[in-house]
């Protein structure tokens, strides 16, 4: 027999038999052909078929949540931190609301995720029937793509349909919804490379020649050029992070980046700028407004980052590369607009920019750095130190100091200790940072934590918590002991929602209308109740010796960090003003920090 | 109160710019929920439908045609363009008011209630703009009208002080001149 006739009769071989599968089975088959290895799933009525089937199969790894929206935010702990795709499994109803949160949370972030629901039997769809809701039109905003299976026929096509759309173009939230009958139905199964799509997906990844040409043209001019990347990049992978190292090396431009995209560029480099818009950077919030050529890469011109509109970058050329076509001009018109995969496109400019003879006067950026040298001196990330209290912003230069050498991932709930987190710990590589940005969900960071432990069990994965937010999904620590998940969870404590305190401090006449929290729980005794390890620290000079502690703990860790109660998140663009028109923490101190936003900005977001 | 006008994002929609009106044909895939997501783009960011049909066109291909009549600003327009062409279930998105060779298209049914010179007169008028009376009964007419938009808007000014009852329209149908399909 020639390897030729071995091939043939092999792949011949399931095709003559003929394998009928009932739709749960093809669940199972489809999500090992997809190249899963873990999911995150409750189960309920109306998906137990499917949990049946995954009894029987050893290749998957299940991990059983406290709560669907914790199902949710641990696949996009994993999938950020892997690149690959979360996968989540939860029943009808309230499992499928529940996870609404977390979808959205995925879609605004551009996160992959495969989500089943299950759903109640095709025949009492409409009828109100128990644990019954209309999934797909719940979810029909909040996902890149949803359907409803009602014919086991449809089923292994839209599985592998489900993963094509999920991890490719911008990335997102794919649904898809089972009814209990369908689950049980049987239909021959279609492998993954034999289906036809149903439909004319086909997002574009190369860009343009003639306007990568004309950016490149315009970057090669620049004499105060500025890369201003985000999420996109380390969506494109591992390589588009080293793409873009190389261009910025190349061209000699200043790097920012939005909370999404930090580690993209190692903040090790002297390159480096610090993150862009509303908490970010002195220097990288002036550079934007003083630019002359901003290259967008896989970044969106969010509001938390343009700050006021009409005055954002006025004099500069926007380059605006993103592969979802409608981000382009959504927000600020781009003088080149490149429709493409950040890495691709990212890749074909620096060729083209290394063949056009690179920069024409090796001084051409020097006034550039030196004016971004002055922006520097200024220290916008100053704070007052004490020795009595532990400073939020201390406690976090700690902690990334004593896990410098170490192989360590970050997750954060919302608020000021994630912005805090995002301007004090410095991260050099991609995919180790996973935060909430587009939607701002309070209790990420907990079940992120689980999903980034789940990918990485030998590192280090710590959640920097506020106590308010880490309230919100607590019950995941539960999921953290039951798979032996050292994950830390390391609450900045300063007993107020930090955030929405400072806001009623600067808006709202100091009118701190409920966001003081009266009553926490005792997170030490919280931690021991789960079956994981408290630590509480109050004094400054105890707190290396305890985060070493926590290091060094190999179980959950629930660290009460007591910090100064009323500490502002500075530097700040307050509401309506622009980029060059910051509120710094030194600046604070010295005028009524309730009367530095007019107006006009108090009716912003 | 600041005299800086307010420029955040959340108030783009107070710039003033000038508004147009705009067709778009939306081919889509024929599947349940497919009307629903378009739509529901469009109440989610904001922008107004002025008139809506939809109907499957192409059996073989499973592909229904939506043309949807909608009004904004130069970028409002080409965001909606881009918005419906991100769905997934979305083949393409023609500009018909943009291509000078789109034509466009509604069907009308007016209800006109008179007696004596008026019903004359209303009857005079509908044959000037080649309308077909579908019904009548001694006191009303029905009549059928197609046409641009603008002519049924025409058309409309003149039956109402004619004795105008009721009006049905179907909204804009729309399609490029010459023999290439889309």
């Amino acid at each position: 027999m020639t390897v030729h006739q071995a091939i043939e009769t092999e792949t011949a071989a399931p095709a003559a038999s003929e394998l009928l599968l009932s739709g749960a089975e093809t669940v199972v088959r489809a999500l090992v052909d997809n190249g899963v290895e873990v999911l995150f799933g409750y189960p309920g009525g109306a998906v137990l078929p499917i949990y049946d089937a995954l009894f029987h199969e050893p290749r998957l790894k299940h991990v059983l949540v406290r709560h669907e929206q914790g199902a949710t935010h641990a696949a996009e702990g994993y999938a950020r931190s892997t690149g690959k795709c979360g996968v989540v499994l939860v029943t009808s109803g309230p499992g499928a609301t529940n996870a609404v949160t977390g979808i959205v949370d995925a879609l605004m972030d551009s996160i992959p995720l495969v989500v089943i629901t299950g759903q109640v039997p095709t025949a009492l769809i409409g009828s109100d029937a128990f644990q019954e809701c209309d999934t797909v039109g719940i979810t029909r905003s909040a996902t890149k793509h949803n359907v409803l299976i009602r014919d086991v026929n449809d089923l292994s096509r839209a599985m592998h349909e489900a993963f094509h759309i999920a991890t490719s173009g911008r990335p997102g939230p794919v649904l898809i919804d089972i009814p209990k009958d369908v689950q049980f139905a049987k239909a021959p199964y279609q492998d993954k490379h034999e289906v036809k799509f149903a439909h004319a997906y086909a997002p574009k990844v190369d860009g343009d020649a003639a306007r990568i040409a004309e950016a490149v043209e315009m970057i090669a001019r620049a004499r105060r050029p500025i890369l201003y990347t985000g999420g996109g990049v380390i969506n494109a992978g591992p390589g588009a992070s080293q793409t873009l190292r190389d261009f910025a090396h190349a061209t000699g431009a200043p790097v920012t980046s939005t909370l999404m995209g930090l580690g993209a560029f190692p903040q090790a480099d002297p390159q480096w700028l610090g993150m862009v818009g509303m908490h970010g950077a002195y220097e990288a919030n002036h550079a934007m407004h003083d630019c002359d050529v901003m290259i967008c890469v896989g970044a969106r011109f969010d509001d938390r980052v343009t700050g006021r509109l009409d005055a954002f970058s006025p004099g500069s050329k926007k380059i605006h590369i993103d592969i979802d076509p409608s981000s382009i001009g959504k927000i600020v018109r781009a003088d080149v607009g490149i429709v493409g995969d950040a890495g691709r496109v990212l890749k074909a400019m620096l060729s083209v920019f290394q063949a056009s003879g690179e920069r024409r006067d090796p001084n051409q950026l020097k006034d550039w750095w030196a004016q971004i040298d002055q922006w520097r001196a200024r220290n916008g990330f100053a704070y007052k130190p004490s020795s009595e209290i532990i400073k939020p912003q201390y406690a976090i230069q700690r902690l990334a100091a004593l896990t410098k050498d170490r192989d360590v991932y970050i997750t954060t709930e919302v608020g000021q200790h994630q912005m805090w987190a995002a301007q004090f710990f410095p991260f050099q590589e991609p995919n180790r940072w996973m935060t909430s940005g587009g939607l701002g969900t309070m209790g990420y960071g907990v079940p992120a934590a689980v999903g980034v432990q789940i990918a990485h069990p030998n590192s280090l994965v710590i959640d920097i918590a506020g106590e308010a937010s880490v309230q919100m999904t607590m019950q995941e620590m539960s999921t953290a002991i039951q798979y032996d998940l050292p994950i830390k969870l390391f609450i900045l404590n300063n007993e107020w929602m930090g955030m929405v305190r400072q806001w009623q401090q600067l808006l709202h006449g100091e009118r701190y209308s409920h966001s003081y929290s009266e009553s926490l729980p005792d997170f030490v005794k919280l931690a021991e109740a789960y079956g994981g390890v408290g630590i509480r620290c109050d004094k400054p000079d105890e707190l290396d010796a305890k985060i070493m502690q926590m290091i060094d703990t190999p179980r959950p860790v629930i660290f009460d960090c007591r910090v100064a109660k009323t500490e502002n998140c500075l530097p700040m663009i307050p509401s309506g003003k622009a980029h060059n028109d910051m509120l710094l923490g030194d600046m604070a101190a010295a005028e009524d920090i309730g009367s530095v936003i007019d107006d006009a900005g108090k009716r912003l977001v | 109160m600041s005299d800086i006008p307010s420029t955040s994002a959340y108030d783009l929609s107070a710039a003033i710019e000038p508004e147009h009106r705009a067709t778009f044909a939306v081919i889509v895939d024929n599947e349940p929920g497919v009307l629903h997501r378009v739509v529901g783009m469009f109440a989610a960011r904001g922008y107004n439908i002025e008139s809506l049909t939809v109907a499957e066109t192409d059996h073989a291909a499973h592909t229904s045609r939506i043309t949807i009549v909608t009004r904004g600003a130069d970028h409002v327009l080409a965001q909606i363009k881009a918005q419906l062409e991100k769905m997934i279930q979305v083949r393409q998105v023609i500009d018909v008011g943009a291509d000078d060779d789109g034509v466009e298209r509604e069907l009308a049914l007016f209800k006109v209630a008179g007696a004596g010179a008026e019903r004359i007169e209303a009857l005079r008028v509908s044959e000037i703009f080649r309308a077909h009376v579908v019904d009548t009964t001694l006191t009303s007419f029905i009549f059928e009208i197609t046409g641009a938009p603008s002519k049924i808007d025409k058309f409309e000014r003149l039956m109402r002080p004619l004795g105008l009852v009721e009006v049905s329209r179907t909204g804009v149908l729309s399609i490029t001149r010459g023999a290439e399909r889309v």
